[in-house]
């Protein structure tokens, strides 16, 4: 594998193509000057996120913006609460939607470094598969939902079915395409048989092709360059110092990616590049995102290709259920699966905290046990809401048309951000 | 609770931790550092509220701790322990790859600790957040307001004494909603 080989995107740094004062001095405006106030959504037919964005404009330059998140919230952490561990599982789905297989796994791996245990090298290489399918859909989700808001609705609808090859898989891997419910704590729902290899490498393929018609109508285009170009521009101290992560971290040419930093099931034993760009403009977000599908799809034809056979779930009674067979004629059995349904398995007292790549960044969850079946807290650091503080100051100073493209790379899932 | 008490409990803490990081804090703000401890491979400093910016700013700024990412904040309410709350943070040095966790215990009659915005921006909207869930105020935040709920939600919902099947919707007639740009109330 090749060790932390870093993939340039970008040649040179791309111009700034506007110049634009951040606030409107007495000598640059001739008439009196009253800023306008602008209230964008919370359902706005070019933002697809519930988020509502207060704007002071001078013209069409933004002077202040401030953004006001919760549309959305559900209260997650306390549901969680108030069940046991495995009941969490599908409310895990319904934080970041449009991944959810990443959210599952990221939880299961927090409970699991919670319990002590390890999962079997099966369920290692189908949560990688199931992880980076996830992650293909958010990427052609966003980068659809972009085209689409800029006005290319052709270069939408290529990402939308590209998507649907996707949840193809989602539904070969656990029978759901949206909600999956897929990770359980200790394994997986079910295994795949041997036709996945080949459906796997088959919706790649017309996925893929899909991904590389979007790129040709996308990248010659000059009015979606334009737009992208120079847009939503800000230093890397600023990103670090917010806490944005993923795609928009390594836009700006820091190549964290948690998969590399500190790897988890089989991130280690794969080969893929993280890309970065330079400039960290809305263009270089977009191919970002564009690579990393190539690289995900990288993954996964390892891993289907890798994947050795066994079991897909810890041999442990009091953690995964025992197969229905044994249930249905033995005692004991019968008695471990009415506890572990009703009670839950309890872990040990302590807290842990478990980072995963999530689509738009580091996606953590942090658990505090008190050595019951329900988790005493159960918080997930989630990358769309540290992302979407960052909106603000990326959009203060540019033009009004300037926010789509920035909100859209910046791709704000409501059900993460708002918990 | 109890078992969750001695976890956190200086008197779990270990002496000599394996992480440079935890040994370099005990030694240089031995009076803050309550207690350290290594779980599960990751460090946790607790730390009390006085000593909280300055321990904060040497991680930050050491090049040895090079802390330069505050990845989540949030508060834990362990309901009928004292101090009650407490404030967690985690934080992330990019170039050294590493993590640490540093926690304020807070007792509920006294719940102020000292904002982290003037060392990394990105707490601004996870203190809004604290504060809206649990009630905790951030001192020096430039706008400690709710985040997710409105302004006339009642309690902080996260907190183990809000009862889970409370409702307190925001529609009807007589809801009163207030437009964040100008402060008066419209209807």
């Amino acid at each position: 594998m090749s060790d932390t080989h870093v993939h340039t995107l970008v040649e040179e740094p791309k111009p700034v193509l506007r110049e634009r004062p951040v606030e409107p001095t007495e000598d640059s405006l001739d008439l009196p000057f009253e800023p306008m106030e602008l209230k964008m959504g919370p359902s706005h037919p070019a933002t697809h996120g519930t988020v509502r964005i207060l704007l002071k404009l001078d013209g069409e330059r933004i002077v202040e913006a401030e953004v006001e998140v919760g549309y959305l919230h559900r209260g997650f952490e306390k549901e969680c609460e108030s069940g046991l561990y495995y009941q969490a599982f599908p409310y895990t789905d319904r934080l970041n939607y449009v991944s959810p297989i990443i959210n599952n796994v990221g939880y299961a791996l927090a409970c699991e470094k919670l319990f002590g245990i390890d999962v079997p090298e099966r369920c290692k290489w189908l949560r990688v598969i199931a992880s980076e399918v996830s992650r293909m859909s958010d990427h052609f989700t966003c980068l659809g939902a972009c085209s689409l808001e800029l006005g290319a609705f052709t270069a939408f609808l290529y990402g939308v079915e590209a998507r649907e090859h996707l949840w193809d898989l989602h539904d070969a891997l656990c029978g759901a395409r949206v909600t999956t419910n897929y990770v359980r704590i200790g394994g997986v729902s079910m295994d795949v048989g041997p036709e996945f290899r080949a459906l796997a490498k088959e919706k790649l393929a017309a996925a893929g092709k899909l991904q590389q018609d979007m790129e040709d109508l996308l990248l010659s285009n000059p009015i979606f360059l334009g737009r992208m170009e120079g847009t939503g521009l800000m230093g890397r101290s600023e990103l670090v110092a917010l806490g944005v992560t993923g795609p928009l971290l390594r836009a700006a040419g820091i190549p964290y990616d948690v998969r590399r930093a500190q790897p988890y099931l089989t991130y280690d034993r794969v080969d893929f590049d993280i890309p970065v760009g330079e400039a960290g403009d809305n263009l270089d977000r977009f191919l970002v995102r564009i690579e990393e599908l190539k690289q995900s799809r990288r993954i996964i034809e390892q891993c289907v290709d890798a994947m050795p056979t066994g079991p897909v779930d810890v041999n442990d009674p009091h953690i995964r259920l025992a197969g229905k067979g044994r249930v249905f004629n033995r005692m004991e059995e019968m008695i471990t699966q009415f506890k572990l349904v009703t009670e839950g398995p309890k872990p040990p007292v302590g807290e842990v905290y478990q980072a995963v790549e999530g689509g738009n960044g580091e996606l953590g969850f942090y658990l505090v046990s008190d050595g019951t079946g329900k988790p005493y807290k159960c918080r997930p650091r989630s990358p769309s809401f540290a992302n979407t503080q960052a909106l603000s100051p990326m959009i203060e100073g540019s033009m009004l048309a300037d926010v789509i493209p920035t909100f859209d790379m910046i791709n704000m899932i409501g059900g993460e951000c708002d918990r | 609770m109890s078992e969750a008490e001695n976890a956190t409990e200086p008197a779990d803490a270990v002496l000599q931790p394996a992480s440079p990081v935890l040994r370099d804090l005990l030694a240089r703000f031995a009076g803050h550092v309550l207690a350290v401890n290594e779980y599960r491979g990751e460090a946790t400093a607790i730390v009390d509220r006085a000593g909280l910016l300055d321990v904060c700013r040497h991680l930050r700024d050491d090049p040895a701790c090079a802390f330069d990412m505050l990845v989540d904040l949030t508060a834990v309410d362990y309901l009928g322990r004292r101090p009650r709350f407490e404030t967690v943070c985690h934080l992330l040095s990019l170039d050294r790859n590493d993590r640490i966790r540093i926690k304020v215990p807070l007792e509920e009659d006294d719940l102020v600790v000292p904002s982290l915005v003037p060392l990394w921006s990105g707490a601004n909207w996870l203190e809004r957040e604290a504060f809206d869930m649990y009630g905790v105020r951030f001192e020096g935040h430039p706008q400690l307001k709710r985040i997710y709920l409105y302004e006339q939600f009642e309690g902080h919902p996260l907190r183990k004494d809000y009862p889970k099947e409370k409702r307190q919707p925001l529609i009807g007639p007589g809801a009163v909603h207030r437009d964040p740009m100008n402060d008066d109330l419209t209807r």
